[in-house]
């Protein structure tokens, strides 16, 4: 059994998914899908509990070697973010029971579940394959699920949502894929192992360079760094929240992940950002990110809508990390993925709670919330706090690794941006709380809604919550987990 | 964890606690405000027993588990800090007593909400008093800015709306622009963050990096309301006086002008700061913060903001006299922490005295009311004369080493920006008892009530409490005089 642990978190998700196709009873297909997604996130626990005792783990699929078959590597890096993945999976499901019923109309509810699986699954396979070919296969089937599962928003627009996220997810996974063809084509392998080993042989070609450059350009598509980023509001904002909750803490987290695999372990820096000298270009689209997402989330009238924009905003943090270009940033950039996740997870989950009391997240009807359901409000408070970057919070620790890895390559300019950036997020996020516990409640026929939040996602909501306090004091698993993960991808001591 | 660090969880554990309490009394105020009154009695108990045990030569101090790599939560206690949680928490105790009649007198709602972020408030600025590294005094400095909020807009209209975000919008920005980088660097370059006597740098540290430095410190420190960042703080005005009257005239702008003092003894050192190019063009920067704030002061009608630009001058002694770099300078700045905070406090009880009992807000309204409310206007006229350093108050001790450290520094002009700016004082705070008092006969002609009527009987107890120890600090400066000195100034051989 322990021998097959690479493979569970990605497997069991993928049996599971068909198999959830047959129940056609909706509570039974919950009922399943969470105990599917609790399978993987403890299989991904012991995993990284693995990858810290002894190091690298590598599993062939179905016995086949690997030059020939599939070969999964589970090393710190994607451990952390298969851990990530699976957990948050877990935490949407089990919360989200009565804010799915609520969206999602009875007849297709299992079939939603399904959906859900195999995004979970695609995701987890992208994060843990160790062939370049395969994390292709999986990118797609996690793109396919994506789509579908925007296309549940009760809104009729997220039908239109989803459509765009389809052109353009379509069009970036054209790019990886013409990427890894050529990259194919060079080497005669889509182990990424090999791939990094005969890469400096041909990685100054033009064909290597028009390789890289195709695959960053189709990941930062996933990865919605601007000026790439056209799709994600849009889907963000229509999809069901729970969808929206989990994309917004794992989706562009992969893509991001695949970007530093790819940047980092596929082709070696020298050759990939250091060649193309895209380390200005990453900074520059970063910070250009921060202050367009930012800007947008200052004025937008609908607060789902904003906080996708601050999504934007907090991956251009993670693009500058990368464009820093030393451990200390990278280490940075994962640290932020990993927070990142917690913030946005427990922002917008608070947020479902609101809007299935509120029925709507427009600033208008958020009137008083604070008074109406304390609770969810004191969580959507911490998740903010953690993303300004209060000390005490996560996302503390992340900027102190961000201003300390610019520090070190003595930028002092971009210390300046990437502080002045979380002014902004102040701003938002306050604007929020004003609205929530200063403004007196909408005058007008209040919404009919439920009185208050099911206790399931208040649960959720609340351990997720504290995970923003717990990561602000004990930042170990973060902090070490992305150190090492860093100083293995570069080759250089912390 | 040595035996004494115990009195420094017991004072953080004080304020949770309370509001705890508050929150499950909601129902009942008047025992809602018993357990506030508790809590403070407690606080300052246990801090009068961490200064004993202070002065018996015990080290408390207590650090975390990594927090970051070799960045770890530390507390300890040390003279600067014991005088400043002695001060705050006493204080605490006598503003519990004038916010019980104020807040009742006054009829305000959101009562519990009130006591409960007051007490939060507290209990953050015990952490900052205590703090043994900068990571611990920023943690806590950025919770008492988010904490203190709640209070400022407590009213809920629109001006306070607006108040709470010029409050909120410095202090945050200042914080995450200046001092948190200021933080890292000194993080960076010295590779620590606590607390040393005699500073931390390395005496080759780059002194343009130092320089820097400096300057971030005394710009991100934002509640030590250095000009040009002072405006948070005459925004701050719109909250309740209680809250004026302890936060932001002396927890809160304390922990400011506190940091700074730490900042300046601990983290550069007093012999390292003299070294440091950008002192200078700061010492003189914060003269002419005192001197504007005193200018702008004079022309202000609204008595709250008067008293608050008075404040933004009075810390700029503070900042000043570390700035000096000589051990009266910091002699002078930190008994000015606790002199003006006496002085400071009591003319905020009077303002809110008067208000609650007169509905007068403005001072050129104040004329003749002195007939009304003797008791009142006498405790104001004896705290004006503290702030501005005339016997027999507890202001003119500090006053009198600031001036000796300006002198000793050779720096004539600000021995003159400080003497001038005691006559402004005098100018602005002391004229409104004495109109008061000898011009009843105003130029409207009305008489005024004749009738002695003065605000609820907590706020004078509170109001006689802080005018006596003003006077009493003039007496018995010794125990904090004794206090003061044993901060570590010079190098520890």
């Amino acid at each position: 059994m322990l021998s097959h642990l690479p493979i569970l978190p990605v497997l069991v998700p993928l049996i599971g998914a068909p198999a959830c196709a047959l129940l056609r009873r909706p509570l039974a297909a919950w009922v399943f899908a969470c105990g599917v997604s609790v399978l993987a996130f403890i299989s991904a626990i012991y995993l990284l509990l693995a990858t810290w005792q002894q190091g690298v783990l590598t599993y062939a699929m179905g016995d086949w070697p690997a030059p020939w078959g599939i070969e999964y590597r589970i090393d710190l890096l994607n451990a952390l973010v298969l851990l990530l993945v699976s957990g948050m999976g877990a935490a949407v499901l089990l919360g989200g029971r009565a804010s799915i019923w609520q969206e999602i109309p009875e007849t297709r509810r299992p079939l939603f579940f399904v959906a859900f699986l195999l995004c979970l699954t695609g995701l987890l396979g992208i994060t843990a394959t160790g062939d370049a070919f395969n994390l292709f296969v999986f990118l797609e089937i996690s793109s396919l699920s994506t789509y579908a599962l925007v296309a549940c928003g009760s809104d009729r627009r997220a039908l239109v949502a989803a459509f765009n996220y389809l052109v353009m997810g379509t069009i970036g996974a054209t790019f990886i894929l013409i990427g890894i063809g050529f990259i194919y084509m060079l080497t005669g392998t889509l182990n990424m192992v090999d791939l990094a080993e005969r890469l400096p042989e041909v990685g100054t070609s033009r064909t290597a360079f028009a390789a890289f450059a195709f695959i960053v350009v189709g990941l930062c598509l996933k990865l919605a760094l601007l000026p790439l980023h056209l799709w994600l509001p849009g889907a963000y904002t229509r999809a069901p929240s729970m969808v929206t909750v989990f994309l917004a803490a794992t989706a562009t987290k992969v893509a991001l992940y695949a970007l530093i695999r790819f940047t980092f372990s596929v082709f070696h820096v020298e050759l990939s950002i250091l060649a193309l000298s895209l380390e200005g270009v990453f900074i520059a689209l970063g910070l250009a990110a921060v202050f367009v997402g930012s800007l947008v989330a200052i004025f937008e009238p609908d607060l789902k809508r904003g906080l996708a924009f601050s999504s934007v905003a907090q991956v251009g943090y993670m693009a500058i990390g990368i464009g820093i270009g030393t451990a200390a940033g990278l280490q940075a950039s994962l640290i932020h993925l990993f927070n990142h996740a917690l913030m946005k997870g427990t922002l917008f989950m608070a947020l479902a709670a609101m809007i299935f009391c509120l029925g709507g997240s427009r600033f208008a009807d958020l009137r008083g919330v604070g008074r109406r359901m304390p609770l969810a409000s004191a969580c959507f408070l911490l998740g903010g706090l953690s993303l300004i970057g209060v000390p005490g919070t996560a996302g503390f620790v992340s900027k102190w690794y961000l201003v300390v890895a610019a520090v070190g390559r003595e930028q002092w300019m971009l210390v300046f941006l990437i502080l002045a950036g979380s002014l902004l997020t102040a701003v938002y996020v306050w604007r929020v709380v004003e609205t929530a516990w200063l403004a007196p409640p909408a005058e007008g026929p209040a919404h009919e809604g439920p009185a208050s939040a099911p206790a399931g996602l208040l649960a959720v909501l609340v351990l997720l919550a504290l995970t923003n306090l717990y990561f602000g004091f004990d930042t170990r698993l973060p902090v070490e987990t992305a150190g090492g993960a860093a100083s293995s991808l570069l080759g250089v001591a912390l | 964890m040595s035996g004494g660090a115990a009195f420094l969880f017991y004072a953080l554990a004080v304020a949770p606690l309370a509001m705890l309490g508050i929150l499950l009394l909601r129902e009942r105020p008047n025992l809602r405000e018993a357990v506030s009154m508790l809590a403070a009695l407690v606080l300052l108990g246990i801090n009068l027993a961490a200064y004993r045990a202070l002065r018996a030569g015990a080290a408390m101090s207590w650090s975390s588990g990594e927090i970051l790599p070799g960045l770890t939560l530390e507390l300890a206690l040390e003279p600067l800090g014991a005088l400043f949680a002695l001060i705050a928490s006493f204080l605490w105790l006598v503003t519990v007593v004038y916010a019980v009649g104020y807040m009742r007198g006054h009829g305000e709602h959101n009562q519990t909400r009130f006591y409960c972020f007051f007490a939060l408030s507290i209990g953050c600025v015990m952490g900052v008093a205590f703090a043994g590294n900068l990571f611990t005094l920023f943690l806590f400095y950025e919770v008492l800015s988010l904490s203190t909020w709640p209070l400022v807009v407590h009213a809920g209209t629109d001006k306070a709306r607006a108040g709470g975000r010029v409050y909120l919008g410095i202090l945050l920005s200042t914080s995450i622009v200046f001092f948190l980088p200021a933080i890292i660097l000194t993080w960076w370059s010295a590779g620590t963050l606590s607390f040393t006597p005699g500073g931390v740098f390395a005496a080759d540290t780059d002194p343009l990096l130092l320089s820097g430095l400096l300057v971030l410190f005394v710009f991100g420190v934002g509640k030590a309301a250095m000009m040009p960042f002072h405006r948070w703080l005459p925004a701050a005005m719109v909250a309740p006086t209680p809250v004026s009257a302890l936060l932001h005239a002396v927890a809160v702008v304390k922990a400011g002008v506190f940091s700074l003092v730490k900042i300046g003894v601990y983290i550069f050192g007093i012999d390292q700061l003299a070294a440091v190019g950008s002192r200078e063009f700061l010492i003189y920067l914060a003269g002419f913060t005192l001197l504007a704030a005193s200018v702008v002061a004079m022309q202000k009608d609204n008595l709250k903001a008067r008293l608050a630009y008075s404040t933004v001058s009075q810390l700029a002694y503070v900042t000043l006299g570390v700035l000096l770099a000589i051990p009266d300078g910091v002699t002078g700045s930190a008994l000015h922490i606790a002199m003006h905070a006496f002085g400071k406090i009591t003319l905020f009880f009077c303002a809110g005295a008067i208000l609650v009992a007169a509905h007068k807000t403005e001072v050129s309204e104040l004329r003749g009311l002195g007939r009304q409310m003797p008791f009142t206007m006498a405790a104001f006229l004896l705290a004006s004369l503290s702030i501005a350093g005339l016997p027999p108050t507890g202001g003119s001790w500090s006053k009198w080493y600031l001036m000796l450290g300006t002198l000793e520094a050779g720096a004539l002009a600000l021995t003159v920006a400080l003497i001038l700016s005691s006559l402004l004082n005098l100018v602005y705070l002391t004229m409104i008892p004495v109109r008061a008092f000898w011009r009843f006969d105003a130029a409207t002609g009305e008489a005024g009530p004749r009738e002695i009527r003065e605000a609820p009987l907590a706020c004078l107890l509170a109001i006689g409490v802080t005018t006596a120890g003003c006077l009493l600090l003039f007496l018995f400066p010794g125990p904090l005089y004794d206090l003061v000195t044993r901060i570590p100034v010079g190098v520890l051989e």
